[in-house]
């Protein structure tokens, strides 16, 4: 029910939303819990694990019963707080964790079943027989757990990830945060104030106080106008800081759009790394409840949130408000209500001997013992001095003291400290480097005393970041006694069938942390596990300091000896897709494309991802159903006419300085120093531990000027391998490199008729011996020519600056075709390589040295990286498994991962004689062929050898061979 | 003798979306300057001919339409006009068709940034004069900041596309704010 003229709502913006299919009015500024309580609706959930009806507890993002899932056009959002969730026209919730209907839920049955289903029953149950497990109890137990459902399809909505900068961070915008942003702010520091509610003000906003005389909003309202209207200050509503990490970075989650209806660019939320100098810890304190007999009937609420909903949303949570409490603040929340016009029923203050003296009735010494209601509360029992009273409430507020919010300051494993006067935790100094815990957050609750440390914790974080600020004369508040008395849960809860609630979001109870005890789980880690208390998304927010003090009671220890659990990061829950924001899909990975890209594309080439290239597998032609009968035509079309390829990918590095030449005597294991100018040389590189590492070919453009070429695969490795050599072992040398990959566009052509296509684009006959390189001129550009092959074929490649590549590529295709050539993929590729026995990287996949492919003899007589580790016992000799080439017997599909056996042999482990790494169908020689290591293989060929797959079901008898099985020779490239 | 058509590695219209526009540009021709061993002086030399001086790591320096752009250890772009009087001091590599040169300005450019960069580009921290070889989401490239609303972003020719893309997507998302 709402309360006139009462609360911060925007009376003039009605919206309309639905919950559970039913609509109801709420206005601009209510949550979701505020507008369903306005609607009188207090039953909103169902609990884990006995289905309990519950309603609000809480008004803030501790929240553990209101979770609520919020459905969407495209989004089904499981878990949503309502107390978090703030209401926008056609805003749709629906209850979870219940079946058929929030009313009436079968699996209500579980709470009947509760004295079978105590902390520890699935250990105990589910132990046998032990085959139950995987089939039968663990879907069992899955299919009843969990909250809420996903929509099953992908989240495709837009999330944002952001970085920010800061001198100071500011936590919470409260009294104490407000004060240390000004305070910093006027300063000119560079301020970032960040607060998970969508207005800031923080306790203020609910609270009927005064400050310098005014009422507390005015002066809120006048720090943030004044605060807004400075350049050097960011304001972050609606932004929870999740995590503490190293170098003063800071995660924080941002709502960015989840308040308003759905627009398609809008992001829903932003996670931002946040990178401040000094920050302050400004997150102010959780109240807690006090555990008695069923204590958690919708209805029950802690006395701040009802606090908050009677002075900050305008909404009376009851008409007849029982008051429950330890502190000071159960009879400020009476007398609140009472100014509100609601009626107190009773204020029930644990403490003996306190005034009675109100105009409601006070029992002074007395607690709440239990309470009725099936889906909402309507009366209580209070025990007292001279025995039990049963008073009639729809409402009722409890108040069990505060917690200091210093969650963060446990992130880098600090630990808090008990302070026996506040009994709570609060934080230890210096836990978080340049993070400074102040106000609430540090265990001083008052107004006065919040201004004055948020005012100090500014003033310390300047001094740190080497700023001079003097104090200013401090606003005069109010401070609200405190006066706890501490009670944990009313004596006599947890015995028999009664159940007093710690942990509501799973349903843990005080007999349970006494079971815990009992069965000697005493420590607080096990406790927790045993029982699941704090492992709800609400991470014991609201029952962790509880059910220590419980579990201290039951073990005869105290809390500090107790201590707690540990806090971690996140803070709230944190969707994954706001931390991979941009990542979906293709966002995963940049693309590279070549400047072929487009031509390939329209000729139909299906492309196929070579790292972060995107390379056309292979030009279809009409007629052909699949991509082998495309690929034996562009083999053949090689073979037999010209074919043009696009090799820009091949990683390229510009390498100069009077010590180029022999830096790469170092880095190769052949010798570079004497090759002449206007030759290429094929070289293999090594790494360290004397592996192979990459192979390419490198060009001598100059005395000191050489053109390096890797793998596609291995571009960025060989840089930052040449790289580290140089700085790490020859940093005095005369020697520059840089990576002109990207610069270069690169096409192979190949075939007898390679020579006559390139005659046509150069626009006249080219001689350049095998092994040679060039500058052309290639239709008024300046261009390289190589004259090397990794087709077995005579080949060419032409290199043109990356501007031209689109340019040249149509060209060579339209003169190819003109031959009977045309372009080729790499699926061709592949075939015309493993024809001539040329190594890719799943030949040389980091296990393989020289000596098992069989390039020993390239291994020079200088030194070079990796040469004495190559000489290590065991990477030479007859146990290694050596590279070969493999025939069926009989025409068989072979496969890349098959293991080799000796014939007669069963197929299995200690028998493994070695494996295929590449296979391909040969169009040339019309068979299937294939690489393969095998043990001693070099002292074997021709002897037979059994291949088998298990996965494919494949099991071929092979004849071993010389890995060329083409032109051995080499007479074709050589023409 | 028919002529090779040159193309750009970008070819899109301008975008201003909010407070940001994002445009390819044309930077002219870049190349990279890395001083041979002992030759520094001779280089410094040669390019106070050009009104240039050897930027310190994470600047550049400019004059006369000239940038030198702090790119690497003993590294800089020279972007704007072909090298002269380097030849033989320094190695010199043409980069002109390497990269793809992006112009972002406007009031929200440096918020576009912050979603994709991991630097701190407040004008204090990175003003006019300051370059950055850092990662945009998932690239490498290069950073400048050449105005106070301003930026040049360059990056491999290859990504051109995605760069531009990602730079799109939170250009729309920053302006779909409320």
């Amino acid at each position: 029910m709402r309360i006139d003229g009462k609360g911060l709502i925007d009376r003039g913006s009605p919206v309309r939303f639905r919950f559970d299919g039913v609509e109801y009015d709420g206005f601009r500024g209510d949550t979701l819990a505020s507008a369903l309580l306005a609607n009188g609706v207090k039953l909103v959930g169902r609990s884990f694990k006995y289905h309990r009806p519950r309603g609000v507890l809480t008004a803030g993002s501790e929240e553990p019963n209101a979770l609520v899932e919020v459905i969407e056009r495209g989004q089904q959002t499981p878990n949503v707080r309502a107390t978090v969730q703030e209401v926008y026209d056609g805003l749709q919730a629906r209850s979870q964790n219940r079946w058929p209907s929030l009313k009436y839920d079968l699996l209500a049955v579980n709470d009947l079943a509760a004295p079978f289903l105590s902390a520890g029953f699935y250990y105990k149950t589910f132990m046998w027989p032990r085959s139950f497990w995987e089939k039968l109890y663990e879907p069992m137990i899955r299919r009843a757990a969990g909250l809420g459902r996903l929509s099953g399809r992908h989240d495709q909505a837009v999330y944002e990830k952001a970085f920010a900068f800061c001198d100071l961070l500011v936590i919470g915008a409260g009294p104490t945060g407000l004060q240390a942003a000004l305070t910093a702010a006027r300063a000119g520091a560079d301020v970032i104030l960040a607060d998970e509610d969508a207005r800031m003000g923080g306790r203020l906003l609910s609270e009927l106080e005064a400050i310098d005389g005014s009422p507390a909003l005015e002066w809120v309202a006048a720090v943030l106008a004044e605060l807004a209207a400075l350049p050097n200050v960011r304001l972050m509503p609606r932004t929870t800081v999740t995590g503490a990490y190293d170098g003063g970075t800071y995660g924080a989650l941002e709502r960015v759009g989840l308040h308003l209806p759905e627009a398609a660019d809008r992001p829903r939320e932003c996670f931002w790394r946040i990178v401040a100098g000094q920050a302050v810890l400004a997150a102010g304190a959780l109240e807690r409840p006090i555990a008695f007999e069923d204590n958690d009937r919708p209805g029950i609420l802690l006395a701040s949130a009802v606090r908050s909903y009677v002075n900050r949303y305008g909404v009376a949570p009851g008409s007849r408000v029982a008051v429950f409490g330890n502190n000071d603040d159960a009879r400020r929340t009476a007398r609140d209500l009472m100014a509100a016009g609601i009626r107190v029923a009773a204020l029930i203050d644990s403490r003996a001997g306190v005034s009675t003296d109100e105009d409601f009735p006070v029992y002074a010494g007395a607690v709440v013992s239990g309470t009725r209601g099936r889906l909402a509360l309507d009366e209580i029992t209070v025990q007292h001095a001279n025995g039990t009273v049963q008073i009639a409430a729809d409402c009722l507020a409890i108040s069990g003291g505060w917690n200091p919010t210093l969650h963060l300051t446990c992130h880098m494993n600090g630990r808090p400290i008990w302070n026996d006067d506040l009994a709570s935790f609060v934080p230890s100094r210096g836990a978080v480097p340049g993070l400074t815990a102040a106000g609430a957050a540090n265990g001083a609750f008052g107004t006065a005393a919040c201004l004055a440390e948020g005012q100090a914790a500014a003033l310390a974080a300047l001094q740190a970041l080497g700023r001079v600020a003097k104090p200013a004369p401090l606003p005069v508040a109010e401070d609200f006694g405190y006066g706890l008395q501490p009670l944990w849960a009313v004596p006599g809860s947890g015995k028999a069938h009664g159940r007093a609630w710690l942990d509501f979001a799973n349903d843990v109870t005080v007999k349970d942390v006494k079971l815990a005890a009992v069965e000697n789980y005493a420590s607080v880690e096990h406790m927790k596990r045993y029982t699941t208390q704090g492992m709800a998304p609400d991470q014991g927010k609201n029952s962790n300091i509880g059910a220590l003090a419980v579990l201290a009671d039951a073990t005869g220890r105290g809390i500090p000896e107790t201590g707690t659990t540990t806090y971690r990061p996140p803070f709230v829950p944190v969707p994954i897709a706001a931390m991979g924001a941009g990542g979906r899909g293709k966002g995963f990975a940049p693309q590279r494309l070549m400047t072929s890209h487009s031509a390939s594309v329209a000729l139909g080439a299906p492309m196929i991802e070579a790292g972060l290239w995107y390379r056309p597998s292979y030009f279809p032609r009409p007629g052909e159903a699949t991509w082998r009968e495309a690929c034996d035509r562009e083999v053949r079309m090689v073979r037999q006419v010209v074919g043009v390829c696009d090799v820009s990918t091949l990683g390229k590095i510009d390498i100069q300085g009077a010590d180029a030449a022999r830096f790469l005597d170092l880095v190769y294991t052949n010798t570079f120093s004497s090759l002449p100018v206007g030759r290429v040389r094929y070289g293999l590189m090594l790494r360290e531990d004397g592996h192979v590492l990459d192979d390419g070919t490198t060009a001598r453009l100059g005395d000191s000027h050489f053109l390096m070429t890797t793998t596609t695969a291995a571009a960025g490795l060989v840089m930052r391998h040449l790289d580290f050599i140089q700085q790490a072992f020859c940093a005095d040398w005369d020697l520059r490199t840089i990576s002109v990959t990207e610069s270069w566009a690169q096409f192979a052509i190949a075939g007898p008729k390679a020579r006559d296509l390139l005659a046509a684009v150069m626009d006249g006959p080219v001689v350049l011996p095998f092994m040679g390189c060039m500058d052309v001129q290639e239709q008024g550009v300046a261009a390289r020519l190589f004259r090397i092959s990794f087709s077995g074929e005579e080949g060419y490649e032409i290199a043109v600056p990356a501007r031209y590549g689109e340019a040249l590529f149509r060209d060579l295709l339209a003169r190819a075709e003109v031959m009977g050539g045309g372009p080729y993929g790499m699926e061709a590729l592949n075939v015309l390589r493993i024809e001539k026995g040329f190594i890719t990287h799943a030949e040389i996949h980091g296990r393989t040295t020289a000596f098992d492919i069989g390039m020993e003899k390239m291994v020079a007589a200088k030194d070079c990286i990796g040469k004495a580790a190559a000489r290590r016992p065991g990477l030479v000799g007859p146990a290694r498994e050596q590279l070969v080439g493999l025939k069926p017997l009989a025409d068989a599909p072979l496969t890349a991962g098959a293991h080799l056996y000796a014939p007669g042999a069963a197929a299995s482990r200690d028998n493994d004689q070695g494996y295929v790494t590449s296979v391909c169908y040969s169009p040339t020689l019309e068979s299937w062929l294939a690489l393969a290591f095998l043990k001693d293989g070099r002292a074997r060929l021709g002897e037979s050898i059994r291949l088998v797959d298990p996965l494919r079901q494949i099991d071929v008898i092979c004849t071993v061979c010389d890995p060329v099985f083409h032109d051995k020779e080499g007479k074709k490239l050589r023409a | 003798m028919p002529s090779l058509i040159a193309k750009a590695p970008l070819t899109a219209t301008p975008l201003q979306i909010g407070g940001a526009k994002l445009s390819a540009i044309d930077p002219g021709p870049i190349t990279s300057v890395a001083p041979f061993r002992g030759k520094e002086a001779a280089v410094a030399v040669a390019l106070e001919r050009l009104g240039l001086s050897f930027p310190a790591p994470g600047q550049y320096v400019e004059s006369n339409g000239l940038r030198l752009v702090w790119t690497g250890r003993d590294q800089a772009f020279l972007i704007g006009a072909a090298p002269e009087g380097l030849e033989g001091l320094a190695a010199l590599t043409d980069q002109s068709d390497g990269w793809a040169a992006l112009l972002l300005e406007g009031p929200a450019a440096e918020a576009v940034l912050a979603r994709l960069y991991p630097l701190d580009l407040r004008a204090s921290v990175f003003p006019p004069g300051h370059a950055s070889r850092s990662a945009l989401n998932h690239m490498l490239s290069i950073l400048l900041r050449t105005g106070a609303d301003s930026f040049q972003i360059m990056v491999f020719r290859s990504m051109a596309q995605t760069a531009w893309h990602e730079l799109h997507a939170a250009m729309t998302g920053l302006a779909a704010r409320p």
